[in-house]
């Protein structure tokens, strides 16, 4: 535990529920969840899961916060042990003063022997015998039936469970009366048995109107369908498949041409990374908006194909749902490790714009900005998110859509606009901006020109003159530096005289903010930056200039964060204070005061 | 189009096609390969098709690879787009432009470096989509342009010009292509314009992938004594297995052709390829038929030519995905965009 544990409390605390993968439970743990938030109390729901289909350890982590911070709380109030292989790890992890409910129908009084906690023993598969017919059902009623055991020891509103299941079992009558009856059956035992509610329990509150619990790959798979992406090409990878499936599925729904039946979308399932790079890259040179999703190994193999665009100044959208590297790494945990490698990727003199989305909210409107940025700058733009913002269920507010958008296609001549020319030049600067004009295929006789990763001048031609290959990247920064005023700001917050502050990035948002929070109620007041896209603008230079410590937050070991702070601003080595988590998990509060502590504790000392 | 090309001003007596273009609208750039490369040959049969398929040259779009072979779109069709992409890779450029827009005609050009070593995989994946596109694979056993290694196309025991012998069996593209029912797989020689010119035509009005493999000697590193791709060897093995001759959407067939071993078959433009069997073993529509002839004729030392395999009616990438016939890439704002509305439907799903 680390030293700034707290104890639960209404509305304050964290269950997590140990199941075996493939059984079933997380519709259970979803119905969990989700009755929680619609009691109106802030939740979060974390899967840490295992690479493998069926028989491995899973787990499921509920944090309730009344106070609405829903960052990982690195604590278990209440474990639910419905693995007996994690018993003995499940039984350790309950924070002092904790309980754990296990199926005792077959009691393992001598295993559980903590004297700090609670134990209670819950005859699960006994009951679920006794109550159903087949095998099947006895094995899936056991989920239910511990919501129900949790629905009485939390007090949770069963009428809101009752609509959930209608809702989930609309369609099929005979599984919403079992799984009615498996609530109704835990519900009973756990009143007869145990003293119910717990000391710390679910009170109805009002602060989740105008939100929605949803997954990051959902939501940047909604920004994909809203900002008009017609082609996407991928290669299936943890944990960015659920991106494409879920962009298959909006299609399938909202693509479909209403008069003709026609897809107006086109996917295609790449034979590798290296294609579905090409694929994106071709399908931008012909002026569709066209992205793919993938993961670390994904962005290895793509670095030919982003540097080719780059150089050859093609637009193109990558989601990188960043895991656990190095190499094939821990592919179901989180890490924001990726970094260096999206914003170097490929030889040469070569860079890309990221983006850097904090929330599933966030990387909505990440996806569409990175269309924009993309066709603006006609150049690769990265949006990077993690495990922990694409498959865990996050609480946002409800996205908006402006019906007034329209996409920025960025300089694309059309058949009037090069028709009027004297002669087409491609990679002519005609306004200083760094950013020339293109032609699409097929548009225009006179907008013909040849695309080409080798050394080409600023009209297009192929060059091994060095006056004219220095034109053309020389050109390309003065577009970088416009890049840096297109991306999106940081966010900054901070006060008159504080010369002490935070900077971190993605995922890490909710536990820097809830930590600073803590830290500044015990008299240690920060201040605070996220960066949001890369390159950095004027914000984030400022921001260190007018700090003289700045804790950098990030989820890697080898601050990549930090580094790219010290590469690309002109600020310096001894300020910036590393606070590094990389084993996998998404971060905790506690452990960013813990080092901010340590780091005070330290400077004291000297 | 609203925007047609104006032809380049030429001799007066240069034949138009039904455009008005002269061939010479459709030529390029000056090629930078070696004087007699055979991969000048076959541009110049490019060129020439599609000056007589009166394709407006913009509406080409030129997809390569890299290599000696895959610099050459540079040198026809200078209205047109072209992509010289990264190597083995032009596979999946072509299958993601292609899918922004269906309606250009695709012509890639590549090496055997270029699809049979490093582009492997790219090149028979995008066989297996039935990419709508003319594949040309400008096949001469080495890798030119990194200076006379073996390619995976070069014939086992033939010489490579500093005297090494080549102890690998080959891929050849043709065999390959049929085991996979790739729907229009020819062979030609860069040498035989008579025979590539027609095929090209073909290739263009075909609907789906259509691959043309041609022999193109390097004259640098690979046209000397105990090569199999030089200019001596393969006009001495080349062996016509299938005449191909391309009927434009309007012309008749003519009656001779109806007779005997000639057999016509309807292109989805409506154009026609009357297949004349040179051999009368040889059904070139007929898939076990037409490898096992292959592999036969291979092992006897021949190299087999024409139209070896078509197969019209399989659906290509696009009509498997149903889209529509206009751009993606172009499509109106109010098609691909649900708005607000739906949006909030959407979001009632997750309270
Ligand atoms: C990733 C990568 N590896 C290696 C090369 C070097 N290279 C350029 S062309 C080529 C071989 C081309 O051979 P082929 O496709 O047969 O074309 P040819 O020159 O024979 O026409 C190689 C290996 C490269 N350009 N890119
Ligand atoms: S090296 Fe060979 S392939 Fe390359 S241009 Fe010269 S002759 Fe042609
Ligand atoms: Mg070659």
């Amino acid at each position: 535990m680390t030293t700034t544990a707290r104890r639960p409390g209404d509305n304050d605390f964290t269950i997590r529920i140990a199941n075996v993968n493939g059984t079933g439970s997380a519709s259970a743990n979803s119905t969990l969840m989700k009755s929680l938030f619609r009691m109106g109390i802030p939740v979060s729901g974390k899967n840490f899961f295992p690479s493998n289909i069926q028989g491995l350890p899973t787990w499921y982590e509920i944090r309730v916060s009344g106070d609405g911070y829903v960052a990982r709380s690195g604590r278990v109030d209440l474990m639910v042990a419905m693995n007996a292989e994690t018993y003995r790890k499940d039984h350790a992890d309950v924070a002092p003063g904790g309980y754990l409910v296990y199926d005792s129908t077959w009691p393992r009084s001598a295993l559980f022997n903590r004297t700090d906690i609670h134990v209670l023993g819950v005859p699960l598969s006994r009951i679920c015998n006794e109550n159903f017919p087949t095998a099947r059902a006895r094995v899936l009623m056991k989920n239910i039936m511990y919501v129900g055991v949790l629905a009485a020891l939390l007090d949770l509103d069963r009428d809101v469970i009752a609509a959930l299941l209608k809702e989930q079992f609309a369609a099929k009558a005979s599984l919403l009366e079992a799984n009615q009856k498996a609530l109704d059956l835990g519900y009973a035992y756990a009143r007869e048995n145990f003293s119910c509610p717990l000391p710390f329990r679910a009170r109805t509150l009002g602060r989740t109107a105008g939100h929605i619990m949803i997954d990051g790959n959902t939501t940047a798979a909604l920004g994909c369908l809203f900002a008009g992406a017609t082609v996407g090409a991928w290669y299936p990878i943890t944990p960015s498949t659920s991106l494409m499936d879920g962009f298959r599925k909006f299609c399938e729904k909202w693509r479909k041409d209403p008069e003709t039946g026609k897809a107006n979308f086109c996917i295609v399932q790449a034979e590798d990374e290296l294609a579905a790079a090409g694929m994106v890259m071709g399908a931008g040179w012909n002026g569709a908006r066209a992205f793919t999703p993938t993961s670390g190994p994904g962005i290895s193999l793509m670095g030919e194909i982003l540097g080719y665009a780059y150089y050859a100044e093609i637009p193109m959208v990558l989601f990188d749902v960043q895991r656990c590297g190095p190499s094939t790494g821990m592919p179901t945990r989180t890490q924001q490790a990726d970094l260096m490698a999206c914003a170097y990727a490929s030889h040469g003199d070569t860079r890309h714009v990221l983006l850097f989305p904090s929330s599933p909210e966030e990387a909505f409107y990440a996806a569409v900005q990175a269309f924009d940025l993309a066709e603006r700058l006609q150049t690769p733009v990265i949006v990077l998110t993690d495990l922990d913002i694409g498959m865990n269920d996050w609480m946002c507010r409800d996205l908006q859509w402006d019906d007034a958008y329209r996409p920025d296609r960025g300089k694309v001549l059309t058949a009037e606009q090069i028709e009027a020319l004297p002669k087409f030049q491609r990679y002519v600067d005609a306004d200083g901006d760094g950013i020339a004009a293109r032609t699409l295929p097929g548009t225009h006789p006179k907008g013909g020109f040849f695309t080409r990763g080798s050394g080409h001048n600023q009209f297009g031609g192929y060059t091994e003159d060095s006056a004219e290959y220095r034109e053309v990247v020389d050109r390309l920064l003065r577009k970088w530096d416009t890049a840096k005023t297109l991306v999106p700001k940081p966010v900054v917050e901070t006060s008159e005289r504080c010369r002490t502050g935070f900077l971190t990035i993605g995922s890490c948002d909710d536990a820097v903010r809830e930590a600073r929070d803590r830290l500044a109620a015990g008299g240690v007041p920060l201040d605070y930056l996220r960066v949001k896209g890369f390159p950095f603008g004027r914000e984030v230079q400022e921001y260190l200039d007018s700090h003289d410590r700045v804790y950098v937050v990030e989820q890697n070991r080898d601050a990549q964060l930090r580094s790219l702070l010290l590469l690309e601003t002109r600020t310096t080595q001894d300020k910036l204070v590393p606070v590094l988590h990389y084993d996998g998990l998404p971060l905790t509060a506690g452990f960013v005061i813990d080092a901010v502590n340590a780091d005070l504790a330290r400077g004291k000392a000297a | 189009m609203s925007y047609i090309a104006k032809p380049k001003v030429a001799h007066p007596q240069l034949p138009k096609n039904d455009l008005g273009f002269t061939v010479r609208d459709y030529e390029g750039a000056m090629s930078t390969l070696c004087a007699g490369c055979g991969h000048d040959s076959i541009t110049s049969a490019i060129i020439q098709a599609a000056f007589e398929q009166s394709i407006p040259p913009h509406r080409l779009a030129k997809m390569s690879g890299i290599g000696c072979s895959s610099k050459t779109p540079a040198y026809f069709a200078s209205a047109s787009h072209g992509i010289n992409t990264v190597h083995g890779r032009m596979p999946a450029v072509a299958t993601g432009a292609n899918a922004a827009n269906p309606d250009l005609y695709y012509v890639g050009v590549s090496g055997d470096g270029d699809s049979l070593s490093i582009g492997l995989g790219q090149f028979l994946h995008a066989v297996r989509r039935n990419l709508n596109m003319v594949y040309v694979l400008e096949n001469n056993g080495v890798y030119g342009l990194t200076k006379g290694q073996f390619s995976a196309s070069a014939d086992l025991g033939s010489k490579a010009k500093k005297g090494e012998t080549n102890q690998q069996p080959p891929i050849d593209p043709v065999q390959t292509l049929v085991s996979l029912g790739a729907t229009f797989v020819a062979r030609s020689f860069s040498g035989d314009k008579e025979q590539l010119v027609p095929l090209i035509r073909a290739a263009l009005a075909h609907r789906g992938f259509a691959f043309i493999d041609v022999i193109s000697p390097c004259v640098t590193f690979n046209d000397h004594e105990g090569s199999t791709k030089s200019y001596t060897f393969t006009r001495k093995h080349a062996h016509v297995a299938m005449y191909a001759d391309y009927v434009a959407p309007a012309k008749e067939i003519r009656a001779e052709y109806a007779a005997g071993a000639a057999m016509p078959v309807t292109l989805h433009d409506g154009s026609r390829i009357v297949l004349r069997k040179a051999d009368g073993a040889y059904d070139p529509t007929d898939q076990a038929a037409a490898f096992s002839y292959l592999t036969k004729a291979t092992a006897a030392g021949e190299i087999p030519t024409g139209l070896l395999y078509l197969k019209t009616g399989r659906p290509d990438m696009h009509e498997l995905a149903n889209t529509p016939d206009v751009p993606l890439a172009t499509m109106a704002w109010e098609k691909v965009c649900p708005g607000s509305a739906t949006l909030g439907k959407i979001q009632d799903r997750f309270r």
